[in-house]
């Protein structure tokens, strides 16, 4: 494990009764950085949020934050704060009042607490907000009072539980980038909670992607997207074409594959310990992989049937039929090519270079 | 007839029932006040004339004082520790899984509907069995037992409309149980809690079967009355304070539905975006 670790999370595991939340979940979260957890409904990741706020405390293993380990904190006592999917805005209270809430104990003087609200509530672009009650405000509104909330005690670390998932889409994406900005305007570290993929890659340094209550792997969005670990996560994240196979021959660098519809090929051994006779998957992006009436001079080709085709504005999807398999193969291709309409197009050629392959162990 | 929908057309009905239940149910009432303004002491037609004398008398009678302030005592203490037992147990009922839950809710439930001559005796023998000397203390313990019920079921509801979320986000903000109680649970309940105290005020004020086992020397405001019922000469009085109570009864019934209403709107109306 990196020494370089804020949060690390050893060996937790979550059981409530005898179903298991979480099983044996090991990461690191490094300080200032915005990681993400994402995964499918289910998987554990309010658990593992609730576990770091001290909502709950872990079945086994321990969190250290900081170097400490915090297991017996209680919430109140930790120096991490939360905004909750419901927002969990205090209705009673005015916007101000809602924002101030954490500072009873600070014992400020009220100038200097009016300041830090201002600052606030300017920070969450609501300046002229403060005397609303909850019930009049916006979706929107009451996520960024949940966050002024939360950051005007300086926490070490934000948790945010699907924040942006009641918004509607040009919300979410105006608060996506505003989330951004203000992680980085304040340096906290995140911890931020979502199903979807695209706000994940868009919004994070490094995510984590869950499953059944363990993270399948933990990395940065663009090496999620190149270099998954396996089928799961290529299937998670983004669209993937993915052909059966079998290694014929490794060496630690390339590996042979004996592949259906595509014959033999020699691939990168991406994630690297595949040995001969090993069932295998050969994934490919299907916007790496482009279309031609002719052969290519380079690269790996391989003759199909334009089955269907969805037109999209900048890009075209197509479906193509090959011999061998049963699914038809994606393809993704920017519209500054040729567009294909489907009764015309009949054959054409599909290559994609050496890099675009990854082989996945089944 | 023509062109009524049938909305319209059934509303008839409805109508005269309602005029009918409200005759049936105030008729009755409506001849206290009138009675007690009848310059008479028997209570029968045609009436003699105004008069004012017996609110006079009946302000004038130290006897009665003393039981008011009797029942004003014994109702506000009920009022605040049914109440508080009721905070508790909403609170436990509505946030905890229990083993037992059911049948514990229902057991807290059951004084509800034990019938009040059978808790009167109950309590009344128990006491006399601890050598508890018999006295308001005796009357407000039973009138706990009868309240505390209606204060759980009036708070329950508030309770469950309290997101579990707010008290967890203010664990998150720094606050301990008790300043999360303080600064979130209380106000957020507040008009429920309100309720609960003006209802659980109201039954034991009026409450006269365990209060009449219960009572020692000091007699509450409903036994009060019911002795005087024995001489007719003042019955008349009788009237007049009933009257009184009524009117305070309404007034107090109005404030609660007016706070209730108020606390509801503040909580549960529907988020406006602009
Ligand atoms: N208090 C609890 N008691 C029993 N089971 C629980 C409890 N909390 C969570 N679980 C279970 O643990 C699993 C993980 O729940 P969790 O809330 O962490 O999922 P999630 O990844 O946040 O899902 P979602 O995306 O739907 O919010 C679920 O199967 C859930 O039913
Ligand atoms: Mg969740």
């Amino acid at each position: 494990m990196t020494q370089d670790a804020y949060i690390r999370i050893e060996n937790v595991t979550k059981r409530f009764g005898s179903f298991t939340a979480l099983g044996d979940v090991s990461m690191d979260i490094r300080e200032g950085e915005f990681f993400s957890l994402l995964g499918a409904s289910g998987c554990g990741k309010t658990t593992l949020l609730r576990l770091l706020a001290g909502f709950e405390s872990p079945t086994e293993g321990e969190i250290y934050l900081d170097g400490d380990p915090i297991s017996g904190v209680p919430p109140n006592h930790r120096p991490v704060n939360m905004v909750f999917q419901s927002y969990a805005i205090f209705p009673h209270l005015d916007v101000r009042d809602n924002i101030a809430y954490g500072l009873r104990k600070r014992k400020l003087p009220k100038a200097r607490r009016d300041e830090m609200v201002d600052e606030m509530l300017h920070l969450i672009k609501l300046p002229d907000y403060g005397d609303r009650r909850a019930n009049q405000l916006s979706g929107g509104q009451r996520q960024r009072v949940a966050l002024a909330r939360a950051l005007i005690l300086r926490p070490k670390v934000l948790l945010l539980d699907e924040p942006l998932g009641a918004l509607d889409k040009n919300l979410r994406e105006q608060m996506q980038l505003e989330l951004r900005q203000i992680q980085r305007t304040v340096g906290i570290t995140f911890v931020f909670v979502t199903h979807d993929q695209e706000e994940a890659l868009t919004l994070s340094d490094r995510m984590a992607v869950m499953a059944r209550g363990k993270p399948l792997q933990i990395d940065t969005p663009e090496a999620l997207y190149e270099r998954p670990a396996n089928r799961e996560v290529a299937e998670f994240i983004g669209s993937m074409n993915f052909f059966e196979g079998r290694v014929t021959q490794a060496d630690g660098q390339g590996v042979d594959l004996d592949v259906a519809a595509l014959g033999r090929i020699a691939a990168p051994d991406g994630a690297g310990g595949l040995s001969p006779g090993q069932r295998v998957a050969l994934a490919i992006r299907p916007e790496k992989i482009a279309l031609s009436d002719t052969r290519p001079e380079r690269g790996h080709a391989v003759r199909g049937r334009i089955q269907n085709a969805a037109y999209l504005g900048e890009r075209s999807h197509y479906y193509v039929q090959l011999d061998g398999i049963e699914a038809p193969v994606a393809v993704s291709a920017n519209n500054s090519a040729p567009v294909r309409h489907v009764p015309e197009a009949g054959e054409v050629w599909l290559s994609w270079p050496d890099e675009a392959m990854r082989v996945l162990a089944e | 007839m023509k062109g009524d929908s049938y909305i319209d057309r059934s509303s008839r009905t409805l109508t005269l029932y309602a005029v009918l239940f409200l005759i049936v149910l105030y008729l009755p009432i409506l001849f206290l006040p009138l009675f007690s303004f009848n310059d008479s002491i028997y209570i029968a037609f045609p009436l003699q004339g105004f008069t004012t004398a017996w609110y006079a008398q009946m302000w004038e009678n130290p006897q009665m004082w003393a039981a008011l302030g009797n029942s004003v005592k014994v109702g506000m203490a009920t009022a605040v520790i049914s109440t508080a037992l009721g905070v508790f147990a909403a609170k436990a009922i509505t946030r905890y899984r229990l083993p037992g839950q059911g049948p514990l809710v229902g057991f807290m439930m059951l004084p509800l509907v034990v019938p009040l001559i059978i808790l009167g005796v109950a309590i009344l023998i128990l006491m006399s069995r601890l050598g508890v000397p018999l006295s308001l203390y005796t009357v407000t313990l039973g009138h706990l037992l009868i309240c505390t019920p209606f204060a759980i079921a009036t708070l329950i509801p508030r309770f469950e409309g309290l997101d579990p979320s707010l008290e967890e986000a203010s664990a998150d903000l720094g606050e301990n149980i008790w300043w999360t109680f303080w600064r979130v649970t209380f106000p957020v309940v507040y008009p429920g809690i309100i309720a609960s105290l003006l209802l659980t005020f109201t039954i034991s004020f009026d409450e006269f079967i365990v209060a009449f086992f219960l009572a020692g020397t000091e007699q509450t405001l409903p036994i009060y009355i019911w002795n005087q019922l024995r001489f007719p000469r003042e019955l008349p009085k009788v009237l007049a304070l009933a009257s009184v109570i009524l009117l305070v009864s309404f007034v107090v019934v109005f404030l609660s539905l007016w706070l209730t209403n108020r606390g509801n709107r503040t909580l549960v109306q529907p988020g406006k975006d602009q």
